[in-house]
C-alpha cells in the first residue's frame, strides 16, 4: 500500500520559494561586508545552511574559508570575519574571546555577527560586557523554514523543547509567531485556527497581534486551516518505538535535515554514504510510511521488477538496445542504486533489532499502553536496567511506564531509580530531577500532599499571587491521565481480529495496530467536529488551553474560500514531531481527503527528547 | 542627565498633569497616568539636552551610571543606518506590517517596542499596544520610512520607581516574548538590590523562570544559589552545586567537590546517592592507581590476557563491580 495522491486532494503550495528567499537574504547580509571574508558557522547551523546555500554559492560571494565555530583559537589570516550563529550565549562568548585576543595581539579586523533567526538582548548584553560591542556589527538572518519535503517544514530549533518545556523560557515564542506570520503572508491566512496548549495559545496571541497591527492589504485569500499543538499535550507518542520505515531510519541512523548517513557496516564498502531522503527518491517515497513488515515484501517485489526490466535486453536487437541504453538504463540504474541502499539499510535494521530482541520490547511497550500486565512490564524494565542494555532505552521505558500509569508507585520509583543510577551512573540524579519536573517520570503522590502544599504556600503570599502560584504548582504536578484519555478516545483498537497491516483501517498501524497516537487522534477529532464541541472533558484531562477560532477578521469583499482549500491542513508542533506522527497524519489525510502540511520546531524522537533532558554528563 | 530637584518641582507643579496620585485604586488609570508621566519625563529630558546626550551621565538606583543603554541605542541606531536593512531585499510585506503601529486596542500600556527597535533589527520588533503619547521623543531609524512621530523611544532608566519597574515587568510578561522579559530582568538586576528583586520575583512565576534560566546561562551560580535559598528551593540548589562537579576534569578535584556536596540539602534518597558517589569515586581512584601500576609491570596474568580498555574512573557501580570481579576475583578484601 502506498499513498498515491487522491485525485481530489488539494494542491500544496510550493515551498521551494522559502529556500530561495532565505538564501537571497543571507547573501545580501554577507555582501554588507564587502570583500574577502572567512565564515564561521555554529555546528547546529551547518546542516541547514548546506540545504539552503552550499559552499559554491558562498564562495561566489567572496566567502574565502569556512570554519566551524568552537572554543579554539582562530587561525584565519583574513581581515574580515563573519559569524553565523544561533543566539546562544556560549557562541557570543567565543566570538568575544576571538575579538579580544585579536585586540591584545594588535590585529585589526572587521567582525560581523549574523544571528539566526533573531538576536536576543542577552547576546548584546554579553557583547557589551566583554567590551566588544562597538567592534562588531550585528545582523539578523530571518531564516525560519527549512522545507524537508513537500509536506514537512522544520524550523530547526531543537532547543525549543528544553528551553520552553523544562526551563519555562519563552524566548522562542516570538520567532515561532513571526515564522507563522511570515508563512501565512506568503501562502494566505488560514480559515480557522485550532490549538491546544499554553505555548500554542501564546504563539497564537502573538501572531494575531502581528496580523492586527499589520498591513490591511494582506491577501484576503484564505487557504486551509491551522492546528497549533504543544508537545507536552502528548508525550507518550514520541516515546514509543517507531516501526514505520522512515521512523525506524531515524531511530537507528538519526536523520539530520532530511538526509541520513549510512555507515560502512550498512553499505558494505569502506565509506559512509549520505542519502537524501525525500519524495524525490522514488523507492523511498513508496516505503517511507509503511510498517516495517511490509517493507521487505515491497523491496523484494521491486527488485524482481528491476531484474525483469534488466532482462529485457536479452532479446533485444541493436536498435532496441540503443534505445534501452539511452532512455531506460539511467533510470533503472538510479532505481537500482536506491533499491540496494534501502535493502542494505533494512537488513541492518533487522539485524540490530533482532539482536536487541525488539519483538519482546514492543510487546512490553504495547502492554504498557494497554495497561495490561504492568508488573511483568516492570520486571522487564528492571532487567533491562540491570543488564545495562542502553541508557536511553531504559529511561524511555521508565517514562512510558510513568506516563501510562500516572506515575510510579513510591516503592517502584525508588527501587528503579536506585537501580538505574547504579547501572548507568549516579550523576543521573540530575536527569531524574529534570524528568520529574517535566512530569515524564514521577512518583505517585498521595492526594492530600498537593493540596497541603498549595494552602501552606498560599498563606505566605499575597492573595493576588495565589492564582499565579496555583498555576505554577499545577503545571509542576501535571497529571498524565493517559488511561482515561485512551478510553475516551479509543486509542487502543479492539484486538478481536488480526490487525491488517497491509490495508490498515486506522492510524494505529504506525504502532503495529496497538495504539493510535494521541496527538493525531486529537487532530482528527477536532477537525471532524470543527472545534472542541464534545471534547471538553478530553481537553480538561489535557490541562485545558484549547481554542478554536476563525482567524483573520472578516471584511467586505472577502473572497469566498474555495472548498478545496479548506481541506488543506497546516499542523504546527511546538516542541518537535516524530516521523511516525507525520506518517499517521499522511494516512489520515488519505482517509479523509485532507492534505496535511506539517510544520515543526524540529524533528524529534525518543532519543533526542531524552538526550535534551540528560544532565548527567559534563 | 542627573535630574535636579528643580526639574522635579517643575514636573510636579506643571499643569499638564492633573490628579496624578499613587493612591489611586483603579490600576487602569494608574497605568495610564504612570505612562503619561513617563512620557513627559522623557520630554523634559529631551527638551533640556537633546544634543549633548552622550556627555551626560545618567544615574540609576544604585548610583551607578546607566548611560550605556541609551548610548547603545544610539550606536545601534547609527549602525542600523550604516548597515543594510532587509527592506531592499524584497520583503516589503513583512517589513511594513511590522512598522504599521496601530493604536492600542485594550487600553494603554507601556510601550517597549521602540526600545527594542533599537535592540533588534528592522523586521523584528516587539509589537506592543502603542501608548498614545503626544510628544515624540527620540526619533528612530529613519529608514523605516514611516512618519517619525509614530515611534516612541524610552530608555529603561526612566523606570525608576519600584512600582513602575514591576508594572514594566508585568507588561513584558503579558507579551509572552521571552526575549523582552529577560531584557527587563537584566535591567532590574542592575538597578535593584537582590533582596528586593528576589522578593518581587517570588510572586511572579513566569519572570522567575526566565531569571533562573538567565542566571544559569550566564553561569552566575552564586546569585542563583542565593535566589534558590531565598525561595526555599534547597534541593534544586543542592543539585545545581552537584552538577558543577561534572565539569571538573581532574579526578581528585572531583572527589573533593563530591565530598563537599555530601552536606548539601538533598532530598533524603538523593543524599544517599551522592554519598555513594563519593565513596565509589574514592575507591575507584585507589583501584585505578593500583591497577595502572600492575598493568605497567606486566607481571599480572589477568591484565596481560585481557588488557583494560578504559580506566575504571567515573564508571557506574555495576560496571565497577563487574570490573572488580573480572580483574580481582579471589583477592581478599582491599583495605580502603
Amino acid at each position: 500500500m502506498a499513498f498515491h495522491s487522491r485525485i481530489d486532494s488539494p494542491e500544496i503550495p510550493k515551498f521551494s520559494d522559502l529556500k530561495r528567499l532565505a538564501c537571497d537574504q543571507l547573501i545580501y547580509l554577507l555582501e554588507q561586508l564587502p570583500g574577502r571574508k572567512d565564515l564561521f558557522i555554529e555546528a547546529d547551523l551547518m546542516s541547514p545552511l548546506d540545504r539552503i546555500a552550499n559552499v559554491s554559492i558562498l564562495k561566489q560571494h567572496e566567502v574565502d574559508k569556512l570554519y566551524r565555530l568552537d572554543n579554539k583559537p582562530v587561525i584565519s589570516s583574513c581581515d574580515q570575519l563573519c559569524f553565523l550563529i544561533r543566539p546562544h550565549i556560549q557562541a557570543v562568548k567565543w566570538i568575544s574571546e576571538i575579538v579580544n585576543s585579536d585586540k591584545i595581539t594588535g590585529k585589526c579586523r572587521k567582525y560581523k555577527i549574523i544571528f539566526c533567526p533573531q538576536k536576543f538582548y542577552v547576546c548584546e548584553a554579553v557583547l557589551e560586557e566583554q567590551g566588544v560591542f562597538g567592534d562588531v556589527t550585528c545582523d539578523e538572518w530571518e531564516f525560519y523554514f527549512l522545507p524537508l519535503d513537500d509536506d514537512i517544514i522544520s524550523l530547526e530549533l531543537p532547543e525549543f523543547f528544553r528551553d520552553y518545556f523544562l526551563d519555562g523560557d519563552q524566548r522562542w515564542v516570538f520567532a515561532t509567531a513571526k515564522a507563522l506570520h511570515y508563512f501565512h503572508s506568503l501562502f494566505g491566512l488560514p480559515l480557522k485556527v485550532y490549538g491546544i496548549g499554553k505555548c500554542a495559545k501564546m504563539t497564537y496571541e502573538m501572531w494575531r497581534q502581528f496580523i492586527e497591527e499589520g498591513e490591511k492589504k494582506l491577501s484576503t485569500d484564505k487557504t486551509g486551516n491551522l492546528f497549533i499543538f504543544d508537545r507536552d499535550v502528548d508525550f507518550v507518542t514520541p516515546l514509543c518505538s517507531q516501526v514505520v520505515y522512515e521512523g525506524l531510519l531515524d531511530d537507528v541512523f538519526r536523520i539530520k535535515c532530511g538526509s541520513v548517513e549510512l555507515c560502512s557496516d550498512v553499505t558494505a564498502s569502506d565509506k559512509t554514504i549520505k542519502v537524501l531522503l525525500n519524495s524525490q527518491d522514488k523507492v523511498f517515497n513508496e516505503i517511507r510510511n509503511e510498517h516495517f513488515s511490509n517493507v521487505f515484501g515491497f523491496l523484494s517485489q521491486k527488485a524482481k521488477n528491476l531484474q525483469t526490466a534488466y532482462d529485457k535486453r536479452q532479446g533485444m536487437d541493436i536498435k532496441q538496445m540503443k534505445n534501452f541504453v539511452s532512455q531506460e538504463l539511467k533510470g533503472l540504474k538510479q532505481e537500482h542504486r536506491l533499491l540496494s541502499l534501502h535493502i542494505s539499510a533494512s537488513e541492518y535494521i533487522m539485524k540490530r533489532k533482532t539482536k536487541l530482541d525488539f519483538q519482546e520490547l514492543l510487546k512490553v511497550e504495547h502492554s504498557l499502553l494497554d495497561g495490561f500486565n504492568v508488573r511483568e512490564s516492570i520486571s522487564y524494565i528492571e532487567e533491562h536496567i540491570i543488564r545495562q542494555i542502553s541508557m536511553f532505552e531504559s529511561l524511555r521505558l521508565l517514562c512510558l511506564l510513568s506516563l501510562t500509569e500516572n506515575g510510579l508507585v513510591s516503592k517502584d520509583y525508588r527501587s528503579l531509580k536506585s537501580q538505574y543510577l547504579q547501572s548507568y551512573g549516579i550523576e543521573h540524579v540530575l536527569t531524574f530531577a529534570n524528568l520529574r519536573q517535566m512530569g515524564l517520570l514521577v512518583e505517585q503522590q498521595p492526594g492530600e500532599t498537593f493540596t497541603a502544599m498549595e494552602s501552606t504556600v498560599g498563606k505566605l503570599v499575597a492573595d493576588k499571587a495565589v492564582g499565579k502560584l496555583t498555576d505554577a504548582f499545577s503545571s509542576l504536578a501535571k497529571k498524565s491521565n493517559f488511561r482515561a484519555l485512551s478510553k475516551k478516545l479509543t486509542l487502543i483498537p479492539k484486538s478481536n481480529e488480526e490487525y491488517d497491516l497491509h490495508s490498515p483501517p486506522d492510524m494505529a498501524y504506525i504502532f503495529s495496530g496497538a495504539y493510535i497516537p494521541l496527538s493525531c487522534k486529537l487532530i482528527e477529532q477536532v477537525l471532524e467536529r470543527d472545534g472542541w464541541n464534545g471534547l471538553e472533558e478530553v481537553a480538561r484531562m489535557l490541562n485545558g488551553n484549547e481554542f478554536a477560532v476563525a482567524a483573520g477578521g472578516g471584511g467586505a469583499g472577502e473572497s469566498k474560500p474555495k472548498p478545496q482549500s479548506s481541506r488543506l491542513m497546516f499542523v504546527i508542533f511546538l516542541g518537535g514531531c516524530t516521523f511516525s506522527e507525520i506518517s499517521a497524519l499522511r494516512f489520515l489525510g488519505k482517509q479523509k481527503g485532507y492534505k496535511f502540511i506539517i510544520i515543526t520546531t524540529a524533528i524529534t524522537n525518543s532519543s533526542r527528547l531524552l538526550e535534551s533532558l540528560n544532565d548527567g554528563h559534563s | 542627565m542627573i535630574r535636579g530637584k528643580g526639574d522635579e518641582e517643575d514636573y510636579w507643579n506643571s499643569s499638564k498633569f492633573k490628579a496624578f496620585t499613587f493612591d489611586d485604586d483603579d490600576e487602569f488609570s494608574q497605568l495610564k497616568e504612570s505612562k503619561k508621566a513617563v512620557n513627559s519625563i522623557q520630554t523634559l529630558v529631551d527638551d533640556d539636552d537633546d544634543d549633548d546626550e552622550d556627555d551626560v551621565e545618567k544615574v540609576g538606583w544604585n548610583g551607578e551610571p546607566v548611560g550605556s543603554i541609551s548610548l547603545s541605542i544610539k550606536e545601534t541606531a547609527s549602525r542600523n543606518r550604516m548597515s543594510a536593512t532587509d527592506q531592499e531585499l524584497g520583503f516589503p510585506k513583512i517589513e511594513t506590517t511590522m512598522q504599521n503601529l496601530s493604536l492600542s486596542k485594550q487600553g494603554s500600556n507601556y510601550s517597549l517596542s521602540s526600545l527594542f527597535k533599537g535592540k533588534n533589527k528592522m523586521g523584528n520588533f516587539q509589537m506592543l499596544s502603542e501608548c498614545v503619547g503626544e510628544i515624540p521623543s527620540r526619533h528612530f531609524a529613519p529608514e523605516l520610512r514611516k512618519p517619525k512621530s509614530q515611534y516612541k523611544t524610552y530608555t529603561l532608566e526612566d523606570f525608576r520607581a519600584l512600582r513602575d519597574k514591576m508594572l514594566l515587568l508585568d507588561e513584558a510578561v503579558q507579551l509572552h516574548n521571552g526575549n523582552v522579559i529577560t531584557a527587563v530582568l537584566i535591567f532590574l538586576k542592575k538597578t535593584l538590590s537582590k533582596e528586593i528583586l528576589f522578593r518581587e520575583l517570588e510572586s511572579r512565576q513566569v519572570a522567575l523562570r526566565h531569571f533562573i534560566h538567565y542566571l544559569k546561562e550566564m553561569e552566575e551560580l552564586k546569585l542563583l544559589n542565593e535566589l534558590l535559598k531565598f525561595l526555599g528551593r534547597t534541593e534544586e540548589m543542592a543539585l545545581m552545586q552537584y552538577r558543577e562537579h561534572l565539569n571538573l576534569k581532574d579526578v581528585n578535584k572531583k572527589k573533593e567537590a563530591l565530598k563537599s556536596c555530601i552536606s548539601l540539602p538533598f532530598s533524603a534518597e538523593d543524599a544517599g546517592f551522592v554519598q555513594d558517589h563519593y565513596t565509589l569515586l574514592e575507591r575507584q581512584i585507589i583501584i585505578e592507581a593500583n591497577d595502572q601500576h600492575m598493568e605497567k609491570t606486566g607481571q599480572v596474568e589477568v591484565f596481560k590476557k585481557n588488557p583494560r580498555k578504559a580506566a575504571i574512573l567515573d564508571m557506574p557501580i555495576i560496571t565497577t563491580l563487574y570490573y572488580s570481579c573480572f580483574y580481582h576475583y579471589g583477592e581478599s578484601e582491599v583495605s580502603t
